[in-house]
């Protein structure tokens, strides 16, 4: 019984954990700017493809591909922030929104062009397979490298949040971007830094993800609205925020699915509404 | 009805004499559009923006679809009923959804959407699950049978979206149509003037459900399928992206833009089955850089610019 | 010279007459979730007129493709539709899809038009229209007979099925479980998953709790298997011990390379695999990685052995293509294809063929599906079944 319990909150931690990553971007930009990103997974999918070719067309060790990942959706978010989407910050969130979703189909079929419609894998090392042994009971190994990765983003973000001069400016802009504003912070260059931030962080997340859900030219669409609903869940523009409703609807997803698994195609959903229900504006937001 | 308004429904009928061949085609666009006007008039007149419209498209449909299964296949009253029937499930599930605004409102309409979906999924008894219903079979509308050419298809698609198009628009030119885009434009002070904006909203909402309900009957009677994609998140996001892309708060917003996305998703995707969807990507990329608010927003702001 | 070119030019309509063109309505699911599996199924179809020629019984094959997007059967049966009416096709294949190729049934039934089924796999389809063929798999006939296989020959007395939950996952739950029992064995428990499940830990613990002596899959293909392979090494279920059954999905290339280590000794039972060894096979997959850069896989074969199946059945009506015709031209062929033996079953229309049993064993540095039993010309018995009920 505590066995399986402990398993099944491991597991949902795990899976917490990469719904963080790919979610936590998307949450700080929407409220930071209120620009509704739908192409959001899309840059997790640069990660990914970045992750998959140099792993199996250039040999480099998964471990050190990640980096890359990180940095490859990160100049790509650059891009498209500055050459396109800081035309539509003025924009209506109708506008935005098909204007993003135009660039998820953009998007989808140049993945599908360039690597064909089949699921990509990114082999991983020895040392990330099979399950450690820990207090008598068995953990994937792999699992235990997202669960460290996600905190590990969680403690820097936290942190460079807190304690540095441009999170206080992130921070000032998500409250009263106005006000942020008037007091001389340059929003739109802390925006265009945040927005390829969770672009890199995202392409972080896509690349974590091939190994658990693998990686395909649909990911884009797939799992936007996994990441929706985490970061309405959480609160616009709070980390914390994002971090709770991911393990929360990690480990009730996981939990749902031993427990009670006719429950399971049901159970993510029905949390989100009855958390919406009781917190409209999410678990930690912001305003 | 203004000489434009007129020109326009007359063109509706080309169809039948220019591109005899496309009335299939035709048939789903009037289909379509008639779905994104109903979105049109939540999301447009009440600024209820929903990513789960499709529940009450495919409530209609699997309707439609199980009265026909079950010996009932007389179009005009299968229509009827499972207009009712998606109503009362907009209805009920009003109460909820009028309560909330913003990312709250989208994720709870998403929400209950994919509930109903995955319910639908596990009933495969009653909906045949993902093979889809078994046993559709419609009766002649009127005597006409529903033919390969889709000629009784698109007559009978095109003359309900006609009359659900005239309530519409009566609606949105009554004063509960006015009270609606109060409520949009400032949600606290309409309750100030005594205008009951829950009451108004739930209402709104009921006959948004029953038109989109209508639409999905349509989708069922037309073509004697019904599967689980009627209730997919797939369709509540393509509606959604048909009436911004056509312009949304405009009447012929909806109807406007499933021409353009249907006719450009079926052209693109003969020419080029596997990547059509980079240049539908490309032409919704367009739209907004070129003509914000929509086609119909965009060219009415060109329009008045010179004056 | 003047009069020579000018008897040419005369000539010229008549040879365009002689040869004329025989189209034909692909209707494919070529983008969105499904569109690898399509790409796979079109692939096939390509290799098959690349090594027999774009011409038969004196006419040229013409391929008209259409995308249906997913499992739409308004879609589906729209392109149909249009395909008959203004493309005026003359026959319709392809068909990924179950509900897209019932929804055509209807066009096919109606125009009185040949319909190929290359892939669905859902036993009823074959019944909704009369000019009708398939030239895939039907689920009862390979789950069935597995589960018979296993409680025989397998020598397996306990099972713990694990499907996903949509129509093909019950109907592979099902046939499996029935035959199964019918056999002598007993399913101790059974789970469905959600169809969007992107992490299978939290059922492959609840299997483990019971710890069967098998436990049987059936999951859609694409990034589901690898992620299920995952799931029951790190949960760490013993492969010795515990016997994993599924489909050919489960172990399909991609997944098996995925999987690695963790995909050894699942057990399967299908009726195709690149690698079966056959010198009609090793051409098949010689061409068409040159053509496609990658492997054939059970769609494939579908898309292949389908224009094959028009071709032959073209031959034998001399190129006339009406529906009648070409159905009673079809009924009774037999054919050696690279999957092994097949044939088109008289009176179901269906596909009757062989289904092997096969273990992933690592061959070189590849994983690979090594058959090591087959059950010869099997029918499908849900088909047989709807056969003697109308007796």
């Amino acid at each position: 019984m505590f066995a399986s319990l402990a398993g099944v909150l491991f597991d949902g931690v795990a899976y917490g954990m990469l719904l963080f990553l790919l979610s936590v971007g998307l949450s700080v930009t929407l409220g930071m700017m209120n620009f509704v990103n739908l192409a959001h997974c899309s840059l997790a999918m640069v990660g990914g493809y970045v992750t998959v070719s140099l792993t199996n067309r250039y040999g480099w060790p998964f471990v050190a591909a990640l980096p890359m990942a990180f940095l490859a959706a990160a100049a790509v978010a650059l891009v498209l922030e500055r050459t396109l989407y800081r035309r539509l910050y003025r924009a209506s969130d109708l506008d935005q929104c098909l204007f993003t979703i135009g660039i998820v189909f953009i998007s989808i079929a140049v993945y599908a062009w360039f690597y064909g419609t089949v699921v990509q894998s990114a082999p991983t090392p020895s040392y990330l397979r099979g399950s450690v042994e820990l207090f008598g009971m068995s953990f994937a190994a792999y699992r235990l490298f997202l669960i460290a990765l996600g905190l590990a983003v969680a403690i820097v973000l936290v942190a460079a949040l807190e304690y540095t001069r441009f999170g206080a400016q992130v921070r000032a802009a998500v409250d009263n971007q106005r006000m942020a504003r008037g007091l001389g912070i340059d929003v739109d260059r802390a925006f265009m830094i945040t927005f390829a931030l969770g672009g890199g962080l995202a392409g972080l997340g896509g690349a974590a993800a091939i190994e658990i859900v693998g990686l395909d030219h649909a990911f884009a669409l797939n799992y936007l609205v996994y990441v929706l609903i985490v970061v309405a869940v959480g609160g616009l523009g709070s980390i914390g925020g994002s971090f709770a409703a991911a393990l929360l609807l990690g480990v009730s997803d996981m939990a749902g699915k031993y427990y009670f698994p006719w429950l399971g195609a049901f159970l993510i959903y029905l949390v989100m509404v009855a958390l919406l229900m009781w917190r409209p504006v999410g678990l930690f937001a912001r305003r | 009805m203004r000489p434009l308004e007129a020109a326009f429904w007359a063109a509706t009928l080309l169809p039948f004499v220019v591109t005899p061949s496309y009335l299939a085609l035709a048939s789903q666009v009037a289909i379509t559009a008639l779905f994104a006007l109903s979105l049109d008039l939540i999301l447009g007149y009440a600024g209820i923006v929903s990513l789960g419209h499709a529940a009450y498209f495919g409530f209609g449909a699997y309707t439609a679809g199980l009265l026909s299964k079950h010996d009932f296949g007389e179009p005009l009253t299968g229509l009827v009923l499972a207009a009712i029937a998606a109503g009362l499930l907009g209805y009920v599930t009003s109460h909820l959804i009028v309560r909330f605004r913003h990312l709250a409102l989208i994720m709870l309409t998403l929400g209950l959407g994919l509930l109903l979906a995955e319910a639908a999924n596990s009933a495969s008894w009653l909906t045949g699950g993902a093979d889809g219903l078994q046993g559709v079979k419609t009766a002649p509308l009127l005597g006409f049978k529903f033919d390969l050419y889709g000629r009784t298809a698109y007559a009978y698609s095109l003359a309900v979206l006609f009359l659900l198009f005239l309530v519409a628009r009566r609606i949105i030119h009554s004063p509960f149509g006015l009270a609606l885009r109060g409520i949009r434009e400032n949600a606290r002070r309409m309750p100030a003037i005594g205008a009951p904006s829950l009451a108004h909203l739930r209402k709104v909402y009921t006959i948004a459900a029953v038109m989109a309900g209508a639409a999905g009957a349509l989708l069922t009677q037309t073509t004697s399928t019904v599967s689980l994609e009627v209730l997919s998140f797939g369709r509540s996001a393509d509606v959604l992206v048909i009436l911004i892309l056509g312009g949304a708060g405009r009447l012929y917003g909806g109807i406007v833009g499933a021409i353009i996305y249907m006719v450009a998703r079926d052209q693109f995707a003969s020419m080029n089955p596997q990547y059509w969807y980079f240049w539908v990507g490309l032409l919704l990329v367009a739209v907004v850089l070129f003509l914000p608010n929509g086609v119909l927003g965009g060219l009415s702001a060109l329009y008045k610019r010179p004056e | 010279m003047l009069r020579m070119i000018a008897a040419a030019a005369l000539l010229l309509p008549f040879a365009a007459a002689a040869q004329q063109t025989i189209k034909i309505g692909m209707i494919n699911v070529l983008s969105g979730q499904f569109a690898d599996a399509g790409a796979q199924m079109d692939n096939g179809a390509k290799t098959y007129m690349k090594m027999h020629g774009d011409s038969v019984a004196g006419k040229k094959i013409e391929i008209i493709r259409r995308d249906v997007g997913g499992p739409n059967p308004d879609v589906a049966k729209r392109h149909a539709q249009e395909l008959v009416v203004r493309d005026k096709v003359d026959l319709l294949a392809g068909f990924l899809l179950t509900p897209n190729a019932l929804a055509a049934a209807d066009v096919s039934a109606e125009a009185k038009r040949f319909m190929v089924v290359m892939n669905a796999a859902t036993s009823i389809i074959i019944a909704k229209s009369p000019y009708m063929i398939r030239t895939s798999v039907t689920l009862p006939q390979v789950m069935e007979t597995f589960g018979t296989w296993a409680a025989t020959k397998g020598g397996l007395k306990q099972n713990y099925t694990m499907v996903t939950d949509y129509g093909p996952g019950h109907d592979a739950e099902a046939a499996f479980a029935s035959a199964f029992k019918t056999a002598g064995g007993t399913i101790v428990g059974s789970v469905r998953f959600p169809v969007a499940n992107p992490d299978f830990s939290a059922f492959v613990q609840r299997a483990k709790d019971l710890a069967p002596e098998s436990i049987y899959v059936f999951i859609p293909g694409g990034a589901q298997p690898a992620a299920l392979g995952k799931a029951f090494a790190e949960r760490g279920i013993d492969k010795k011990k515990t016997k994993i059954l599924g489909s050919g999905e489960t172990t399909a290339e991609a997944a098996l390379k995925s999987m690695g280590d963790a995909g050894l000794d699942i057990i399967t039972a299908w009726h195709y695999d690149y690698k079966l060894d056959n010198p009609l096979n090793r051409e098949f997959v010689r061409v068409f990685s040159e053509m496609h850069g990658r492997n054939p896989d059970f769609f494939s074969i579908g898309g292949y052995d389908g224009m094959h199946a028009i071709y032959e059945t073209l031959k034998k009506t001399e190129g006339n293509t009406d529906g009648e015709a070409m159905i009673a031209a079809a009924k009774g062929l037999k054919w050696q294809s690279p999957r092994g033996p097949m044939s088109i079953d008289p009176q179901t229309r269906d596909v009757v063929q062989d289904v092997y049993i096969r273990r992933v064993q690592k061959v070189g540095d590849e994983y690979v599906n090594v058959p090591f039993d087959k059950i010869s010309a099997v029918k499908d018995p849900a088909g047989e079944r709807r056969k003697q009920q109308k007796q």
